[in-house]
Formats: C-alpha cells, sequence, structure tokens
C-alpha cells in the first residue's frame, strides 16, 4: 500500500513538473501559459462532442497499458503492442468486410475474438522467442512492429479484393453490423466516434486486475516475473507461463487495434507509422505506477491532453505541439522519478534533522541542568 | 579499564521504527585498543545499532559518544570523519582496479590533473606492513583471495584514518585458515590503539578474538562482560534467552523401506561439465543421511537433478520404486518431496511476495487454498497463521514482504511450507546456513522430529557439526563422486575432513592411526 500510495504522488509531482515545464515554454515563445491551459482544458471538456473525442482517445489507451502492464509484471519489456494493436485492426476490419451480411450479434463477437487472437498471436512470437531461446524480446517486438506494419500495409493493398476497396490506400466502411458505435451514443456526443469500445475497455481493466490479483495464473505470473528461479523450484513452468503472460498482453493490444478499426475509425487505410497506441499506452501504464485504477487516470489525463491540445492553436495560438511537450515531459519525469524521490526524501531527511537537533537541544539543556544540580 | 573515557559510549539508544522498537535502550561502551564483540540472535538488532553508530540511521532517542564528546551522527560522512570505519560483510571493491585504486576512490590523490598513485600505494604498503596485513597494493583485486579482499576493506578504513573499526559478521566468508589470520590481525589492530567492535553470531569467534562482549537480545543490551573464562554455552545460553543444546538428542535410528534411491546418475552444471558422477545413494524411511563435502563438489547439482531442477543425464532416481528421473519439479514435489533450497533467497522464497503468499508457494494451485483457478485469500492467510504459530515464524505481520524478515524467520518459513506438507522425504540443503544458534537448534530439531515420524531425510552441508549432529549415516562427496558412506557414530571430523579432499576411506583410516601412533 505504501508503494502505491509513493507512485500515485510520483505520478502527481511528474504531471504537475510536465504542466510547469510546458508553462515556461509557452513563455519562453511568447504565449500566455494561462490562456493557453484555459483553452486546452475549455476544448477538451467544451461540448459533448470533445468529451466524446477524450473517451474515443482513451479506450485504446487503456487496453494497451493493461497489457504493457501484464507484460511487465511477467518480467518483459512489450514495445510490440504497436504491431500487436495493427494486426487486431487489420484482421478485424478485412473479417468484417468479407462478411458483411453476417447478423451483428455473431459478427461483432467474432470479430472482437479474432482481433484479440491475432494480437495474442503477434505477443506470443517473442514471448516463445525468449522462453525457448533466450532472445531480446525488446529487439523481437521493435522488429515485428515494423513486420507487422507493412505487412498491414501489403495486405490492404495488394491482398485485399477491390471490392472491399474504397481506394488503393483505404478500405470501404464496415457494414453496421460490424460496427462498435451506438446510435444513442453517437447523439449524444454530437456525432463523435465514441462507442462501446470504452465500454469494453472498462470492462477489460476489472477482467485483467482480477485475472493479474485474484487467480492462479496472475500469481505464477507475478512469480514467474518476481523471481523465476523461485517460481520454477515451486513448480510453475516459468516458459509456459511468460509465453501466457506475453499472449494476453498481445490479446489485449489485438482488442485495442480491433476497438480503433470497428468503434472510431470503421475501416483500415495505409499506415505511414506503427500506431501511436502502442507506444502511449506504455506511457500510460508508467504514469499509472503498476496499479489498475492509476491506468484509467492516466488515461484520461492524456486523453485530455491530446483533444484539449487539439484546440489550443484555435482559441490561444499555442502551437499543439507544446502539448506533446508537456506529454513529453510527464513522461520525462515518470522516467525520472529517482529525481522526485529524491526531493521527496530530501524534503523528509530536513524535517528529521530538524527534530533531532531540536532533541538535542533539548538533551543538552537538561544535561546542563543536570551539570548545574550536581555542583 | 572502566577508569579511562570510552572511545565510544552509546547511552540509552532507541531507535523505532512504527510501533516496533528495533533498539530499545542500548548500552555500549568501547575502550581504546579493545576488541568489543556485540552478539546477538538474528533480528536482535545489532544491524540497527551499528547503523545509527555509522549515520545511516537517527536514533529515536539517546545519546552517542566519542572520546566522552556527545556528537551527533546525521551522516556516514560525519561518522567518516569522527575515525569509524566500517568493515562490510558485502565487499565493496571493483573488481577490475587495482588495490591501490580501490582504496583511494572517493578521495584521490591528484597530480595536476593526473592521479597519483604512487603517494598512495606507498601509504598503503606502510600501513600494510604496520599492521600486518601482507597486502600487495599494486595487486588487482580480481587476482586476489577473498581473505585478502577483506583486509583490502580493512585497509581502505586504516587509509581514512578511522580508529573504531566495526567488523560486521566478518568470517561469514573466510576459509578456517583465513578466520585465523583475520582473528590475529585484529589483534594487531588492538595493539596499535585501534577499537574494535566485533558484531557476529559465532560463539568460538568471540572466544578467540574478543576482550569483551555485550550481547543484545530483543532490542535490550542485556549484558557486558570480559570474555575471558566464558564458555560457548553460556554465551549462547545469554544471547538466546533459555539453555541452548548444541547436541540435539535423538533417539536410535529405525530405517525402514528405501525411499529414494539414486542410482549412477550423472548431472552437469552450467556449463555443461559433469558435476555429478556416477553417483549412488539410498535413503530410507526414518534415517537421516548427511551428505558432507567441501562447497562446490557437485551438491548443488545433485539436488537440482533429484528434485527436476536441471536434467539428469545419465542413470535414475526413484521414489518409493517410482521413478522420477527427470519428472518436472511439480511433479516430484506431488509424489512427496519436501524441498529446503541451499539459497533461500534465490529459489527458497519470493522475497517481493508476502510471507503468507510464501506460505503458499507450493500449494497455492490446489484446494482449498485456490478454487476453480481463483485464489482464496482467506484459506492462505488461515494455513500462513497455522503455520507461524506451529513453527514459530517471527513478523509484524504475515502481510509483510519476505525480504524484509530476518534470515532465521525467512528460513524458518521455508522449513514450515516443505514440512508442513507430509513429505516422505526431505531433502535440505544448508538448512541453517547463516542462522544464530538459538534458529540452529530449533530446525535440527524439526528434521530429527521428521526423521522420528518416519520420513526419509537427507541433509547436505558444508558444516561438519551439523552434518555429525543430525545424521545417523553420514556420504561423502568429492568432486561430484561418493568417497565413502560411514556410520555417524563411528566417524569424527578428522576422518570427514580426509575424507572431503577425496581422501579413501581406507587411507583416511590409515593416515589418523599413524597420527595416534606417532
Amino acid at each position: 500500500m505504501v508503494v502505491q500510495k509513493n507512485n500515485f504522488s510520483v505520478a502527481l509531482f511528474s504531471v504537475l513538473f510536465g504542466l510547469i515545464v510546458g508553462a515556461i515554454i509557452m513563455l519562453v515563445f511568447g504565449y500566455n501559459p494561462i490562456s493557453g491551459y484555459i483553452a486546452l482544458i475549455s476544448s477538451a471538456f467544451g461540448s459533448m462532442q470533445d468529451i466524446g473525442g477524450v473517451l474515443t482517445q482513451m479506450t485504446p489507451l487503456i487496453l494497451t497499458a493493461l497489457g504493457f502492464t501484464v507484460a511487465s509484471t511477467a518480467g518483459f519489456f512489450n514495445i510490440g503492442l504497436s504491431g500487436q494493436a495493427l494486426a487486431g485492426w487489420v484482421g478485424a476490419v478485412w473479417y468484417a468486410l468479407s462478411f458483411p451480411d453476417m447478423p451483428a450479434f455473431v459478427m461483432i463477437p467474432s470479430a472482437l475474438i479474432l482481433g484479440t487472437a491475432l494480437g495474442a498471436v503477434a505477443g506470443l512470437i517473442p514471448g516463445w522467442l525468449r522462453a525457448q531461446f533466450g532472445a531480446s524480446e525488446v529487439i523481437v517486438t521493435i522488429m515485428m512492429n515494423y513486420i507487422l506494419l507493412f505487412l498491414g500495409n501489403n495486405i490492404l493493398q495488394n491482398t485485399m479484393a477491390k471490392s472491399i476497396k474504397e481506394s488503393a490506400e483505404t478500405t470501404k466502411q464496415v457494414g453496421h453490423n460490424a460496427s462498435l458505435q451506438l446510435k444513442w451514443l453517437t447523439d449524444l456526443t454530437q456525432g463523435s466516434s465514441v462507442s462501446t469500445g470504452i465500454f469494453i475497455a472498462l470492462i477489460m481493466i476489472v477482467v485483467v486486475w482480477f485475472v493479474m490479483k485474484k487467480t492462479t495464473l496472475g500469481f505464477e505470473i507475478t512469480a514467474v516475473g518476481l523471481n523465476p528461479d523461485a517460481a520454477k523450484y515451486a513448480g510453475v513452468s516459468a516458459k509456459r507461463t511468460a509465453v501466457v503472460a506475453m499472449a494476453i498482453s498481445g490479446g489485449l493490444a489485438g482488442l485495442a487495434g480491433t476497438i480503433e478499426g470497428l468503434g472510431n475509425y470503421l475501416n483500415f487505410f495505409t499506415q505511414n507509422s506503427s500506431p501511436s497506441i502502442g507506444f502511449d499506452g506504455m506511457a500510460v501504464a508508467l504514469l499509472g505506477g503498476g496499479s489498475y485504477l492509476g491506468i484509467l487516470g492516466a488515461a484520461a489525463l492524456f486523453s485530455v491532453l491530446k483533444i484539449g491540445g487539439l484546440g489550443m492553436p484555435m482559441s490561444s495560438g499555442v502551437p499543439f505541439e507544446l502539448v506533446d511537450i508537456v506529454i513529453a515531459s510527464i513522461i520525462f519525469f515518470v522516467g525520472a522519478n529517482y529525481l522526485i524521490r529524491l526531493i521527496q526524501k530530501r524534503i523528509k531527511a530536513m524535517d528529521e534533522k530538524a527534530a533531532t537537533q531540536d532533541a538535542a537541544k533539548k538533551s543538552a539543556k537538561v544535561a546542563s541542568k543536570q551539570a548545574k544540580g550536581g555542583e | 579499564m572502566t577508569e579511562s573515557t570510552p572511545v565510544i559510549e552509546m547511552r540509552h539508544i532507541v531507535k523505532k521504527f512504527g510501533d516496533f522498537a528495533a533498539n530499545d535502550d542500548i548500552n555500549l561502551q568501547v575502550q581504546q585498543g579493545e576488541i568489543h564483540a556485540l552478539l546477538g540472535e538474528n533480528g536482535a538488532g545489532k544491524s540497527t545499532l551499528m547503523n545509527i553508530l555509522t549515520g545511516l540511521l537517527q536514533p529515536t532517542s539517546g545519546d552517542i559518544l566519542i572520546n566522552g564528546q556527545p556528537v551527533v551522527v546525521d551522516s556516514p560522512s560525519k561518522s567518516d570523519s569522527l575515525g569509524i570505519g566500517m568493515v562490510h560483510q558485502h565487499f565493496m571493491l571493483i573488481d577490475a582496479f587495482t588495490v591501490t585504486e580501490n582504496i583511494v576512490l572517493g578521495s584521490e590523490i591528484t597530480k595536476g590533473l593526473s592521479l597519483d598513485t604512487k603517494t598512495a600505494a606507498k601509504k598503503i604498503q606502510s600501513l600494510s606492513d604496520q599492521y600486518g596485513l601482507a597486502v600487495n597494493p599494486m595487486a588487482k583485486i580480481s587476482d586476489i583471495s577473498v581473505g585478502q579482499q577483506q583486509r583490502v576493506e580493512i585497509l581502505k578504513t586504516l587509509y581514512r584514518g578511522a580508529d573504531i573499526l566495526i567488523f560486521d559478521e566478518p568470517t561469514a566468508v573466510l576459509t578456517p585458515q583465513e578466520i585465523d589470520e583475520l582473528i590475529a590481525i585484529m589483534h594487531n589492530l588492538a595493539k596499535e590503539g585501534k577499537s574494535i567492535i566485533l558484531i557476529t553470531h559465532k560463539l568460538d569467534e568471540i572466544r578467540a578474538a574478543a576482550d569483551r562482549v555485550t550481547v543484545i537480545r530483543a532490542g535490550k543490551s542485556i549484558k557486558t562482560f570480559p570474555v575471558a573464562g566464558v564458555s560457548s554455552q553460556q554465551l549462547a545460553d545469554l544471547m538466546v534467552g533459555r539453555e541452548v543444546s548444541f547436541k540435539t538428542e535423538k533417539e536410535p535410528a529405525h530405517p525402514k523401506q528405501t525411499v529414494l534411491a539414486i542410482d549412477n546418475i550423472e548431472v552437469d552444471d552450467a556449463r555443461g561439465v559433469a558435476a555429478v558422477k556416477d553417483f549412488s545413494l539410498e535413503v530410507k524411511a526414518g534415517e537421516i543421511v548427511g551428505l558432507a563435502g567441501i562447497d562446490g563438489n557437485g551438491q548443488t547439482e545433485l539436488i537440482q537433478g533429484i528434485t527436476g531442477l536441471t536434467k539428469v543425464k545419465s542413470g535414475h532416481v526413484t521414489l518409493n520404486g517410482k521413478d522420477v528421473t527427470n519428472k518436472k519439479p511439480r511433479q516430484i514435489t506431488e509424489s512427496g518431496v519436501g524441498h529446503i533450497p541451499e539459497d533461500r533467497l534465490r529459489f527458497g522464497m519470493e522475497v517481493d511476495m508476502t510471507l503468507s503468499e510464501n506460505l503458499s508457494l507450493q500449494t497455492y494451485y490446489k484446494q482449498p487454498i485456490s478454487k476453480s483457478g481463483v485464489l482464496q485469500p482467506a484459506e492462505m492467510d488461515k494455513l500462513a497463521n497455522k503455520l507461524v504459530k506451529e513453527f514459530d515464524v517471527r513478523a509484524a505481520s504475515i502481510h509483510v514482504t519476505a525480504g524484509s524478515m530476518s534470515g532465521g524467520n525467512q528460513q524458518k518459513a521455508v522449513v514450515a511450507r516443505e514440512l508442513d506438507r507430509d513429505n516422505d522425504l526431505i531433502i535440505a540443503a544448508q538448512p541453517t546456513r547463516g542462522l544464530d544458534v538459538g534458529a540452529i537448534e530449533y530446525i535440527h530439531r524439526r528434521l530429527i522430529d521428521q526423521r522420528t515420524a518416519g520420513k526419509a531425510v537427507l541433509v547436505v552441508s558444508f558444516e561438519l557439526d551439523e552434518i555429525l549432529n543430525l545424521s545417523d549415516r553420514i556420504a561423502v562427496i568429492n568432486a561430484g563422486k561418493i568417497v565413502g558412506i560411514v556410520d555417524a557414530k563411528e566417524t569424527n571430523k578428522q576422518e570427514l575432513g580426509l575424507l572431503m579432499t577425496g581422501m579413501s576411506l581406507e587411507a583416511a583410516r590409515e593416515a589418523l592411526k599413524e597420527e595416534v601412533t606417532v
């Protein structure tokens, strides 16, 4: 509990410092930071549509952050969330477009399962390579991001039937039978692309928390991540557990990609680089400090900054790039939490020192009094 | 002696962590030129007291006087400047650097922009000569023995002008010869006017080295007295607070059917070199077989092979007549094996998990600790509370991390978990390494109870006293092979010592006979 409290204060300090750095940079370049931040907040919460945008942005971040957390609990650094998400996205959209007449109650669950499974396979491969041959999952997942990025583009441009494509670079929109968007939700948020995905993401927070904290599988994953030797001694198959954890991690990323495809964009289009949801998810998990509620909070914060940042140039003239600087500084301070902990420790030490000096003074007084009494 | 002002005086030291008082009114006086031992069980508060003296912790209340002057030691550098030096249990040396480079690190003498190692080396050489340390200042750390590395640590404190040297469990890593040399060095240092605080729970060393001893028990200083004329038994009783027996009483063994049969196995070490070869041994129900040997003669690989943690290359391991060679660790555990691993921190427990979780580490996947894959924390805690009570594991709560517990209590927790499952075979590797006499006595008692209850027990240990105390039969391993198997009642330390060097039983008995006649 103490650790979590500490993580929370680190996250809070990081956000604060990040905003301060952003403010300083705004000042340096001649913008008014107060009006800049006001513009940010009002663009994020100004209308129901903005709030819908924040929720849409949050959805994949929650899922990729959950994926990152599961992998890191097992001792893996999964940088491949991006590629795993892409695998789910491409697969689910392709599948949905291929069966336009399938009823929604069959299509939607099967598409979600397929996208998740594709992400899981993409995560399982680096997991297995490390468990079996000791290959660094960091390098394998980075490389697989490229493989999956270009594989996805290639499938879109060269493999998909012309009939399901809008242009060479874009698929058609998926039909109503596969769309995760709900009419009442779209109406409520004045046409934003928020979908059932946000509810799926929220449910997954609970599901993943339950699996990791309450089940024997979560116990095994945690044990392997903390001390593989002791886990092996206790009869846990470290290899199998590691592969399972990476598959869960990739599956969550795949689900994030699927929701991007069927809930947010409703299509797939040529990607110039790996989707940023993978990398942002890592940042969200780090800022969340390993806590599942923390992930929710951090994802919300990131999304507010991203969506709010979009409105900043129009109402205050502050360029959008500044928001990226703020986000980057927050991550920097999370990474440099050593610095924050050091500052906290210094403050505490100063308090303690003052207290001991007081005590020393008091005891010296008592001693001198006693000495006088002795005379 | 009490006439002169003590070099160090710690008065009424209290250190509280929350409600828990690690130090509860401790008094300590050390005279100049004295070797003063600090004796206490694991977790008695010795380390806390020394951390206060070296400025790593601040006392909640109490005073520290150096040469009669009250001081506030609020940082390690302050402690340095007061002439207090610590010789750590784990050396803090850089392997690739020379002795001199390691010693000057942090307080380098420079000539212009370059290091002036020559002046430093000269100073180190003269210090080494003065105290009889015999260290070559130009040698690389990676090239010198563990004993010499420790002397480099001693030189480091002397080089920085320490007059008070604290030795924290200095003999844990040393061979018997090196221990004798270290004790001679400590006497030299004391003769030259240095004061030494020796932290240990090894009673023989206190008697060999120290002038006076202060016994600490449960955070309180119990008594300070001269060592001369005090027996190890008296020291142990004072430390533990009750009468301790070094020799555990046991009835004669009644061995029954064979439980573990190891038949001609070969096991490789991590580098792929055969560490265990043509090894055969039987352990019967109702007996304790001790496996004696010098560290690194294949004991680790043997146990890992039997328990399924490493592959057995050839041969067979049979348990109650069933072949378990190269079965998975869990299958072997479930066929009735309890394993107290030699390295409890690496294999025996998840130090970042709670005590409660660690006590369920072998059974978490079974009813009632989990139901259909869902953990039942209430059942886990129930088991933990039962084991903690039954095996006298002391911790602030069953929900503290295992890593925060003292070594003795960690080991008791591992023992509790492994003995609780009513196994047919208990493998105990170094079951009392690093523990104090109270805990040793307790764990020995438990192992003997297992034998009395008709279990087969295999004890692997580097400590001959432990082997002799526990075993009914003793097998000696050298270079991965059994050199001899002897009845514990018909052997002694000398004979085992010779066997451990690889001498055959006949040759060893011959050699000992000659010694007697000469």
